[in-house]
């Protein structure tokens, strides 16, 4: 066993982190960390990272394509110096201290070399066991069964030796040796024989390691009920039942049936799709909710119907539509108005009809009848169960598992766990969607870097290059290396043919074949011919820049030549792999793909990435529960923080709340606790009655001025942090104000706190001022609220009759218990529609709400004491204002709209500008802890580095061409454009645009939008990008003779 | 229609059996679904060249119209589904670029069909399999470029 790096530095805090689990969660923290300074090791139990995410098709509720946002972070992932990811990883052991602990993991083998493998996928073609068909229904057969392929659910099957999915990382084969014949029977080895890389390795052993590291993050994620644990619906027997994830597989393009909605007895389109609700959640056993069903079955729905024809009938049938987060509510609107019908029970069973293998659904409707229903497929919506690993990991780390199985956390640290340097995230801790999952991940980063201040950047080590070759006014020298990818493209372009054609390119002077172009002696290899041959451009012939462009260039570093003098041709990925049978069309396109190549690679010049210094400060804006979190992790981590708040005192709206739906803790202890430290913290500079005048600048360097009462004051930052809040929406119906027994909850729970509440019988209405047509969209909080006064009012007068109206109780994750139990205490809840309001009148004195009863549905009337309405959260009417100084969007309900849904739900599109707690959406104290340590842990990605680095290829003024009309400004997605005035030497006033590279993506709108070639993005210029399309247009190459026809073009040309 | 007289029917509308496509593809999406067409080994004509390029915003008017000029026979540009673009809305802006680039079409004496504007996600590997056939068998009905030399 040896360790796998070096103590630490100060002999006390070791510079880096251990994460368990390779899932999204484990991926957001592993980024996070690297740029905070902190060396990561991401340990998966699987053979590649990803987690459920990778098998999603699309997510709710934007329908983004999951592997398109989640793809570049693989990569990122895998190619980052400072995260080693381990996978077949297990945990063992944990000894040492908070900030000094050696963890023992168990690496099981693999079976094949990391170091050799190419991921080109050649032995999973040869492996015999790919190639087994499933033996007809009825034939009993002892020859092997084919392997049900994990990735798609066991809907398609895989060899026994195979890569996960496509985009896995590590992009690397795994034998499975519970299936390998050769393990089995010692014969075989045919992908032995088919890996041209010598990367099989049957005789691999598992391996220990010890890691050194300050702290450990759990996130291990969770598993899919088994539905097969409930008969009734007939998983397992009928075949055309199938679990919401099967469904995923199947409506994804890469999955078993390319995407084609097909049921899976006979392939057939099916015209009706069921899908049933809470399949393992909210049932006796399980006594919680899994908090995604709802949407992703909306979500399948919707995309079902987008496959095959609006005519689909797709019916979810459900207890209450849970659709209680940011953007969800009008999603679940919009697929009622396309047709998706939602029927309110719980099916009894689900039978299959032999003949045609449909399925009938037997259920209560709400009028309590008995009704069947037929359908074609029925899809399952399974709950969330905690991780397989959650009891050994438990063990292993000392934490404590909730009676759910879920790791018990605490509402107001929701990231620790009892042991001090042991943090979790995600699903493990209570069933959650991918950004709350993420929200957590960048939580439990921002309270290990508190426990790490000074052991940052202590295990990162700055890669030392030689100096740079300076190629300015040098004729190209051009190297093309054209890679065989073993058989992957030799098998069917001729290489030897190309790489002769290479040779008689212009300014090609060196052109060789290699075997694996990214293997390491290849890399030697490139590396010799650079310097042998003085070649200044480099071409490598291959598979796909996307995935190896980073490791050619690192290659042209190592030889003293600028990385991005560097192109790439996709020979294998978009030539080989899909010409497959055309062998001579493919040959052809591969001389013409080099070409294109060579073409541009003549016009490449030298970039630099530049840097811009990044001040260490921080304003962090709104002083309640989110401000003060954020303030106070930052602070613990070393940075400076201006902390302002317009009102008087700190707190904002927590200081309303007086117990929680768990009980035991004390929110307003908690919050002056949190106050009276960042008052103390001397590092925490707190502005009060203090409001924004302006903000200037950008990631790095902005400049605010602040109105106090005191006057004006300037402040340098380089990061921003929004946390305004929300409030308590005041009604304007139901006798609110005009009758003092009409109350909001917060008022009720004040009374409640101060014991002065005698009322024999309450009477709630939920969604008051929510999901109606001014505010479509679900206030989150009020029915764990509802439940909480409910079950207060119950326990200060059991014989009190508490009355909830309600649309949908949306007690998701662990709140569903107190549902539950407020039911159990007989609380009684009653469903209204949306637009058959409840009616609240009052006569002498005395109020009454009147309803219609949706069973027998006839109008009822309670008279009632106290009348409590759960009004809607409201976002703050200055986040306008806020908005325009920052430059980042509202949603259409006022709250702040964060750069993606799903995977920066605390970044905004702005570099250097975060967001959290209730200026996003409503959210508890728990969640909004959370979201507070996530934007600090995402500004400290920011403020952790003395200088940011901005990528190299970014737009550019080409000021002789730029005659300032500015047509490029407006379109800019990033307003990294302006127009400058100013006086020529000649006394003219003359216009040009100026591009502020710290906002500058390098996306080319601008210009693409320039009629006069005044603006370019480096290395993807207009000159360029045309070189290549030229070069397709000159004679065809043909398979046979070479004919190059260009003309020699000097290195200064273009720009 | 027998299917062989159906077959003889497509055979007789090519006038063009071996067109040249240039298709401008998006890093983040359409390359990326490209690629994945070659993991799953999808099988489409072997006509079209990719040119990579960080977004379909990027692809300027004059790229397209210089190359159908120059004989280019078709041109392609993938994109993101709207929504999405890695950079916000570049995509959008590419929309509105092609109506443009449709109403130039028909100032160069060109058909409409040698230019389209596709959406392919980094997950629809058969979908730009099925884009590139599509796009490869309409040009293959239309003559050859006008532009083309020689």
């Amino acid at each position: 066993m040896t360790p796998m790096n070096p103590p630490s530095k100060n002999g006390r805090k070791v510079g880096a982190a251990l994460v368990v689990g390779g899932g999204i969660g484990g991926m957001q923290a592993a980024l996070d960390f690297a740029a905070a300074g902190i060396k990561v090791f991401l340990a998966e139990s699987g053979p590649c990272i990803g987690g459920v995410m990778a098998q999603l098709d699309k997510t709710f509720p934007t329908n983004d394509c999951a592997m398109c946002t989640m793809a570049p972070r693989l990569v990122e992932i895998s190619r980052h110096k400072d995260i080693d990811i381990l996978t077949l990883a297990d945990v063992e052991k944990i000894e040492g201290e908070p900030g000094d602990f050696k963890v023992t993991v168990k690496l099981r083998p693999r079976y094949v070399d990391e170091e050799k493998c190419t991921g080109c996928g050649a032995c999973a073609i040869a492996c015999p066991l790919g190639k087994l068909k499933a033996p007809k229904e009825g034939e009993s057969s002892k020859k092997p069964k084919p392997i049900p392929d994990e990735y798609n659910q066991g809907l398609s099957t895989r060899p026994a030796v195979y890569i996960p999915y496509p985009q896995a990382i590590p992009n690397c084969a795994v034998v499975d040796a519970e299936h390998c014949l050769h393990m089995s029977t010692g014969k075989c080895k045919l992908c032995q024989k088919a890996c041209k890389a010598d990367a099989i390795v049957f005789d691999q052993k598992e391996e220990r390691v010890v890691l050194e590291v300050g702290a450990v993050l759990v996130a291990p994620g969770y598993e899919l009920f088994d539905p097969r644990l409930k008969p009734e619906y007939g998983y397992g027997i009928h075949k055309n039942v199938i679990t919401s994830i099967e469904f995923e597989r199947i409506l994804s393009a890469s999955g078993p049936f390319l995407g084609k909605v097909q049921r899976p007895s006979d392939k057939a389109e099916p015209k009706r799709i069921a899908f049933i609700q809470c399949v393992g959640s909210r049932d006796h056993e399980r006594d919680y909710c899994s908090a995604v069903c709802c949407m992703y079955a909306t979500k399948e729905a919707l995309l079902a119907k987008e496959h095959l024809s609006e005519h689909l009938e797709c019916e979810v049938f459900f207890m209450d539509l849970r659709a209680f987060s940011k953007g969800f509510d009008e999603y679940y609107q919009r697929a009622k108005k396309l047709g998706v019908k939602y029927t309110r029970c719980r099916p009894a069973a689900v039978e299959e009809v032999p003949e045609t293998k449909n399925l009938r659904i037997t259920y209560l409707t709400e009028d309590e009848r008995k009704a069947v229903k037929e359908f074609d497929l029925v899809v399952l919506s399974v709950g969330l169960r905690p991780a397989p690993s959650a009891q050994t990991l438990a063990q292993t780390f000392g934490l404590k598992l909730n009676p759910h199985g879920f790791c018990a956390t605490e509402a107001f640290a929701p990231m620790d766990t009892g042991k001090p340097g042991v943090f979790v995230a995600g699903a493990f801790t209570e069933p959650k969607d991918i950004p709350e999952t993420v929200i957590q991940a960048s939580g439990a980063v921002a309270r290990i870097l508190e426990l790490l201040p000074e052991a940052k950047g202590t295990l990162i080590e700055e890669k030392q290059y030689p100096p740079e070759t300076d190629v300015a006014g040098q004729e190209p020298r051009v190297g093309v290396f054209v890679c065989h990818c073993g058989t992957n493209i030799a098998s069917v372009v001729d290489v030897p043919k190309v790489v002769e054609y290479a040779k008689r390119l212009p300014n090609v002077v060196h052109a060789e074949n290699v075997v694996y172009a990214c293997a390491n002696d290849s890399q030697e290899k490139i590396k010799k011919t650079i310097v042998e041959k003085k070649l200044n451009r480099v071409v490598v012939s291959a598979c796909t820049p996307r995935t190896h462009e980073p490791l050619f260039r690192n290659s042209l570093q190592e030889a003293g030549l600028n990385a991005y003098l560097f192109e790439m041709a996709n020979i294998r990925d978009q030539c080989s792999w899909v010409h497959m049978h055309e062998p001579e069309q493919a040959t052809i396109k591969a001389k013409d793909l080099v070409r294109m190549a060579v073409s541009k690679a003549r016009l490449l010049e030298p970039l630099k990435k530049k840097h811009v210094p990044v001040h260490k400060d921080v304003l962090v804006v709104g002083g309640g529960l989110s401000g003060l979190t954020a303030a106070r992790s930052l602070a613990g981590q070393g940075f400076t923080v201006h902390l302002v708040e317009k009102e008087a005192e700190l707190g904002g709206a927590s200081r309303l709340l007086r117990y929680l739906l768990e009980g035991g803790l004390d929110p307003q202890r908690h919050l002056d606790d949190l106050i009276s430290e960042v008052r103390s913290r001397l590092n925490i500079h707190v502005h009060t009655g203090a409001s924004i005048a302006s903000i200037a600048g950008f990631i790095g360097n902005f400049t605010t001025k602040l109105k106090t009462a005191s006057g004006e004051e300037e402040i340098r930052h380089g990061a921003v942090i929004v946390a305004t809040g929300a409030q308590e929406h005041r009604p304007e119906e139901y006798l609110y104000g005009k009758n003092p027994g009409v109350l909001t909850q917060r008022e009720l729970e004040e009374r409640l706190a101060q014991g002065s509440c005698k009322a024999k019988t309450v009477v709630m209405i939920q969604c008051v001022g929510s999901r109606d047509e001014k505010r479509p969209y679900c206030s989150r909080l009020c029915c764990g609220m509802a439940v909480k006064n409910a079950l207060k009012l119950k326990a200060l007068d059991p014989a009190a009759n508490v009355y909830v109206l309600y649309r949908d109780v949306r007690t998701y994750g662990f709140r569903e218990s107190f549902y539950t139990e407020a039911r159990q205490k007989g609380v009684v809840f009653i469903r209204y529609d949306e637009d058959r309001k409840p009616e609240v009148a009052e006569s002498d004195g005395k109020l009454s709400v009147r309803f219609v009863e949706p069973i027998v549905r006839q109008e009822a009337v309670l008279e009632a004491d106290l009348v409590v309405l759960s009004a809607a959260t409201v976002p703050p009417l200055e986040n306008k204002e806020l908005a325009q100084h920052l430059k980042v969007p509202l949603d259409q309900n006022g709250f702040f709209l964060e750069a993606h849904m799903k995977l920066r739900p605390v970044d905004f599109a702005t570099d250097g500008v975060f967001l959290c707690g209730m200026a996003h959406y409503p959210k508890t104290m728990e969640e909004s802890i959370a979201q507070a340590g996530a934007a600090a842990a995402r500004a400290a990605s920011v403020l952790a580095n003395e200088t940011m680095e901005l990528e190299a290829t970014l737009s550019e003024v080409v000021d002789e061409n730029c005659d300032g009309c500015a047509y490029c400004v407006e379109p800019c997605p990033y307003k990294a454009v302006t127009l400058l005035e100013y006086k020529a030497s000649d006394g003219a006033i003359k216009k040009i645009v100026e591009v502020n590279e710290s906002a500058c993506k390098g996306c080319g709108v601008c210009q693409a939008t320039c009629p006069k070639k005044g603006i370019v993005v480096r290395g993807f210029r207009l000159d360029q990008i045309a070189a290549q399309s030229e070069a397709v247009l000159q004679e065809q190459a043909s398979p046979e003779t070479p004919e190059p026809a260009q003309q020699p073009v000097g290195a200064g040309e273009g720009v | 229609m027998s299917e062989a007289a159906v077959a003889e029917t497509a055979q007789t509308d090519i006038q063009n059996p071996d067109p040249r496509i240039i298709a401008f593809c998006c890093n983040w999406c359409s390359y990326t679904g490209a690629d994945l067409a070659g993991t799953s080994r999808l099988q489409y004509p072997p006509n079209a060249r990719i040119v990579r390029v960080m977004c379909s915003g990027m692809v300027h008017p004059n790229l397209v119209i210089d190359a159908l000029t120059k004989g280019a026979d078709g041109v392609l540009i993938c994109g993101c589904h709207p929504g999405d673009c890695h950079y916000i809305d570049g995509n959008c802006k590419a929309e509105k670029r092609a109506e443009a680039i449709r109403l130039m079409l028909e100032d160069f004496g060109l058909e409409q069909e040698r230019f389209r504007l596709e959406w392919v996600s980094a997950s629809e590997g058969p979908r730009f399999a099925q884009v590139m056939t599509e796009m490869t068998e309409a040009v293959k009905r239309l003559p050859p470029s006008p532009y083309k030399v020689g």
